[in-house]
């Protein structure tokens, strides 16, 4: 049954009231993901036995007292109820926290993620260093596998059971299937070590000091880690042109007499696109905090190194912060498709 | 010859199970101002012709062979890029269902815009303008307004009119209608076949209607084919096909379906089994497995095509039935029994 | 026929869905797909239901057999209040109560037989069957024109107009009293929607059938039923004895569609004179007010958007919704804003 109510007039107050509801559920997402966060890190330990003052214990290092480590346990509030200390982490993300382990008070500044057990320092500035390592990886990265992904998806679709179409399937099931640390280690064997056409690992500029250093040095991790995405996004690209470019509305373009390359474009494409940037959101807002893998393969100084790092040593201030910072990326990046989606597809139901 | 002269016309598709022989030797021809019906049931190649004449299946898997004259031109063996330029501006085709024929996420002014600069060098400003006032010209209102709707944003009887117009924005001289009421309200039907016929008497161009329902080719035809497995079985005045017709499936369509203007009758007098499958086409007449009558020919029906022979003045009937007999079994048996009761 | 009691027998009914709108999804309004119907259908007849889309005869049709909860109204089927019934305690109405469905390809599971397909009823609701289930189920392929040994095969390996039969088959099973047919042949070829036409006629003399024939194409429905009802966004507008209906309808709706049918005769369907409605059928989710057709119709006066008709006897088992109705006896015309006496 055809519902034409909805008149165009309405869509603008509707595309408003979407918004508003898209970003207070995105809000409301980030405050459950503190909480569940919280809820591991500090929670979790005591239910499993781990008194305020093994907790404590762990500030202070090897050496202390145990009367420094009740001290401190009492200072850092690891005796209060748990709605307390979730109050005073939550108060910290926004107006940063004082910590006194007794040798003086030192000042956390908003947003505070908390005191790393071995640095000693803040763990906010330690990710904000690493997130432009992570970015630049990211968004190079993305940008390879969607181009890549997309025009050997289309190609595959229009040329179905070609050469070309078979070759680039099979390529992309290697893709899909190959670990990074596989076609990492390869391929930092043969093109660093072996040919020397690119750095070896460990290889960092900042992009406003070179830029092209600054690509040169992360086209080999790039390409690696585009080689992964790009598979999957070659198959999904094919699968979707294959049922868009079936469907009634690629006839009509054809009847009007639109050129082959602009029926395919403007009117499959689009289409096709859709789920794609579906995808793409949550692949690259997980990627931003952190691409594990490739960083480690690559000893990139990104969130995700921090991140092992941080959980090899069990410092769970910066393990916690890491993981909040991951979510939110991911909250983000989905917040932004959803909002897209309404901007690609009018029929997205905005109520 | 004619404005639009099809001449034994086969598209064939080659599959794994064998080949379809959708379209096999098809010949008709529409003057401009004229209305030419195509009658067939699922299957029966009336879609795949539509689509042939507009060049659609050049670059596929198709078989395509004989010969299409447009105002003087063949086309199968034009250039696909020639061909293309035709499209949309000489040649315009209206599809069935409104909804999925147009493009959801463009507006249902920027697809007539689109089509419209397709074929003519003009600015979007004009373009939009000519897309309003092709869609005021089919009736829809405020279309001012309505030009940045997207086709969801339409009624089904709409969206249809709003598909004639961009069908119509390059001023075609030849329009193919493929079921283009089916999916509407029988109200909304009627809207819209009062529009396509005044419609063409203003443009005066040459139009092809396919659809299943006779009710439908009775109101626009003046000329009616009728096909059956990719070939015609019957063609000639729509006078020709409702009031003598000769071949024993158009007989069998007019007595399958129930009709208004006649006192119900107490059964229908339905063709047995169903259409056969284009792989395998039933050898001799490929109607010969459902006809009724197929034993009068005294085995022919079944080893020898019959040919589609002319009976008299332009009606053409394919079966191997001789005249006579033909006419005899129309207006003795299947007439009375379609008229009285 | 009409002077024993109604099989079915349906009185107010009420079916809305409801609509919800802003950022705390309050609920704006309703769509109203049914709104207010009653009819009966009696033993061994056929009701035809016709009208546009939006006009709510799919979903009566649901509401009937329970697949939907009406929202207001009661719904008797052999007198019993079925309207509110838990599922449980309608399972064994279900078997007196079948429905068709339009597309015979996306109503049949294509992973199984056409022996489990129709055998399915006998193991849902348990019955014992005389010579096993699978003998009862060749009975029944028999019966619909299919071909007994064909028990194994697979619904893709039938047309469109076998896996129709596939599908009544399937409803036949149980020996149901009432049949709900929703579009059973628009999905059909022409030819094909005769033969299944003549089927559901044949089955519902020998099995003694009640049918509730549930279409768009007023031929069709002509040519099944003995009364029919024509509906308008939610609302029963006119039911009467076929014959009568369409021989001389009362509402202008009616007529309206009547007219609108193409006639497949070139001469007489040039010269006959039309009624046109102009623009589509409104909204369901905002109809119009009062009678709900005066927004399309050509007769309508200052009353007809004030005052909702209400559905009454003008002749014999006549029943018309309309202020100004046509074809009607004298005193109905005379006086159209009082109810008419009979």
């Amino acid at each position: 049954m055809a519902c034409p109510a909805t008149g165009q007039a309405t869509r603008p107050v509707a595309v408003l009231t979407y918004i508003i509801r898209r970003v207070v559920g995105a809000f409301a997402m980030l405050i459950v993901i503190s909480m569940v966060t919280f809820g591991i890190f500090f929670v979790v330990p005591q239910w499993a036995g781990a008194t305020p003052e093994a907790m404590a214990a762990r500030y202070v290092g090897r050496a202390a007292t145990p009367e420094t480590v009740h001290l401190v346990a009492e200072r850092l509030g690891f005796n209060d109820p748990v709605v307390v200390q979730y109050g005073r982490f939550v108060k910290g993300l926004f107006a940063g926290a004082q910590y006194d382990y007794g040798a003086g008070v030192e000042q956390c500044p908003a947003p505070c993620f908390g005191y790393s057990f071995i640095s000693g320092q803040p763990v906010w500035p330690d990710l904000v260093d690493r997130m432009p390592v992570t970015f630049s990886l990211a968004i190079g990265a993305a940008v390879i596998w969607v181009l890549a992904g997309v025009s050997v998806g289309v190609i595959s679709a229009l040329r179905r059971g070609s050469f070309f179409d078979r070759l680039s399937m099979g390529t992309a099931l290697a893709g899909v299937s190959l670990p990074i640390f596989f076609t990492g280690m390869i391929s930092l064997v043969v093109f660093s070590y072996g040919l020397g056409w690119t750095p070896p690992g460990g290889a960092w500029t900042d992009l406003a000091v070179n830029p092209l250093q600054w690509a040169y040095n992360l086209l080999l991790p790039w390409i690696t880690l585009a080689f992964l995405f790009a598979a999957g996004y070659a198959r999904l690209t094919r699968a979707g042109m294959l049922e868009t470019m079936g469907e009634d509305y690629i006839r009509t373009a054809r009847a009007k007499g639109l050129r082959e390359r602009q029926v395919v474009v403007k009117h499959g494409l689009r289409a096709a696109l859709t789920p794609i940037l579906t995808l793409f959101g949550i692949d690259f807002g997980l990627l931003v905090g952190g691409a594990v893998l490739t960083e480690t393969t690559y000893t990139l100084p990104g969130l995700g190194q921090f991140a092992i790092l941080a959980i090899r040593n069990q410092d769970l201030p910066q393990v916690m912060g890491v993981v909040l910072i991951a979510a939110g990326f991911v909250v983000v990046a989905s917040l932004i498709v959803d909002l897209l989606y309404a901007v690609v597809d009018p029929r997205v139901r905005l109520s | 010859m004619s404005f639009l002269d099809v001449k034994d016309l086969k598209i064939h598709f080659p599959t794994d199970d064998g080949l379809v022989k959708s379209v096999d030797g098809l010949s008709f021809g529409v003057e401009r101002g004229k209305t030419l019906g195509i009658v067939g049931e699922s299957g029966s190649g009336k879609s795949v012709t539509s689509l042939g004449v507009l060049g659609l299946h050049k670059g596929g898997p198709a078989k395509i062979s004989g010969e299409i004259w447009l105002d003087g031109e063949e086309l199968i063996g034009a250039s696909a890029e020639h061909v293309r330029g035709l499209r949309g501006k000489k040649m315009a085709m209206i599809f069935q269902d409104p909804l999925s024929s147009m493009h959801p996420y463009y507006t249902v002014g920027h697809q007539i815009i689109e089509a419209y600069r397709i074929h003519n060098d003009v600015t979007k400003q004009v373009a939009r303008k000519h897309a309003v006032d092709m869609l005021g010209r089919v009736g829809i209102p405020e279309p001012g307004r309505r030009v940045d709707s997207y086709p969801h944003e339409f009624s089904g009887g709409m969206r249809q009119r709003a598909m004639i117009a961009m069908a119509l924005s390059c001023d075609p001289e030849l329009l193919i209608a493929d079921e283009p009421t089916t999916a509407l309200d029988v109200t909304v039907q009627a809207q819209i076949l009062d529009l396509m016929r005044d419609l063409q008497r203003e443009f005066d161009s040459a139009l092809i209607v396919i659809t299943h329902d006779l009710g439908v080719v009775a109101e626009l035809s003046d000329d009616i084919l009728v096909m059956y497995a990719g070939k015609c079985v019957e063609y000639g005045s729509a006078d020709d096909i409702f009031y003598r017709p000769e071949h024993p499936y158009t007989w069998g369509l007019l007595g399958s379906m129930p009709r208004l203007d006649r006192e119900p009758t107490e059964r229908l007098m339905p063709i047995k089994g169903s259409p056969p499958s284009l792989i395998n086409v039933p050898p001799g007449c490929a109607f010969s497995p459902r006809c009724p009558y197929a034993e009068r020919t005294g085995g022919r029906a079944e080893t020898e095509a019959p040919l589609l022979a002319e009976t008299e003045g332009g009606h053409l009937v394919r079966c191997h039935m001789d005249r006579t007999e033909r006419r005899d079994l129309w207006e003795n048996e299947i007439k009375p029994v379609l008229e009285t009761q | 026929m009409t002077e024993n009691e109604p099989l079915l027998s349906v009185h107010n009914m009420e079916k809305h869905f409801p609509v919800t709108k802003g950022l705390f999804k309050r609920q704006v309004g309703a769509v109203k797909a049914v709104d207010g119907i009653s009819f009966e259908v009696y033993k061994g007849e056929t009701l035809g239901l016709v009208g546009e889309s939006g006009c709510g005869k799919s979903t009566t049709g649901r509401l009937v057999t329970r697949l939907l909860e009406p929202t207001a109204g009661k719904v008797f089927f052999e007198g019993q209040d079925i309207s509110h019934m838990s599922q449980g305690h309608l399972r064994p109405l279900r078997r007196d109560m079948q429905m068709i469905f339009q597309d015979p390809y996306s109503s049949l599971n294509p992973r199984h037989t056409v022996g489990a397909i129709v055998g399915a009823p006998f193991r849902i609701q348990g019955v014992q069957t005389e010579h096993g289930v699978k003998k009862a189920v060749q009975d029944i392929l028999e019966r619909v024109g299919l071909n007994p040994e064909h028990y194994n095969r697979y619904p893709h390996e039938f047309s469109g107009g076998q896996r129709q039969r596939i599908g009544i088959a399937r409803t036949l099973a149980l020996k149901p009293k009432l049949i709900i047919a929703d579009e059973p042949v628009s999905a059909l070829d022409v030819s094909i929607q005769a033969q299944v036409v003549n089927l559901l006629e044949d089955l519902q003399k020998e099995l003694d059938l009640t049918y509730v024939v549930i279409a768009h194409d007023l031929s069709v429905v002509r040519h099944i039923s003995d009364r029919v009802a024509v509906m308008y966004l939610g609302k029963i507008v006119e039911i009467a004895d076929r014959k009568q209906l369409y021989s001389s309808p009362m509402h202008p709706y009616t007529n309206a569609l009547l007219s609108a049918v193409p006639v497949p005769d070139p001469r007489a369907g040039r010269g006959r004179e039309r009624i046109r409605l102009t623009g589509d059928v409104p909204s369901p989710l905002n109809p119009p007010p009062a009678c709900r057709f005066h927004t399309r119709c050509w007769k309508a006066q200052d009353i007809c958007k004030k005052v909702e008709p209400p559905l009454e006897e003008l002749a014999g088992g006549h029943r018309v919704a309309c202020h100004f109705p046509e074809n009607a006896p004298e005193p109905a015309k005379a006086a159209p804003a009082v109810p008419a006496q009979e």
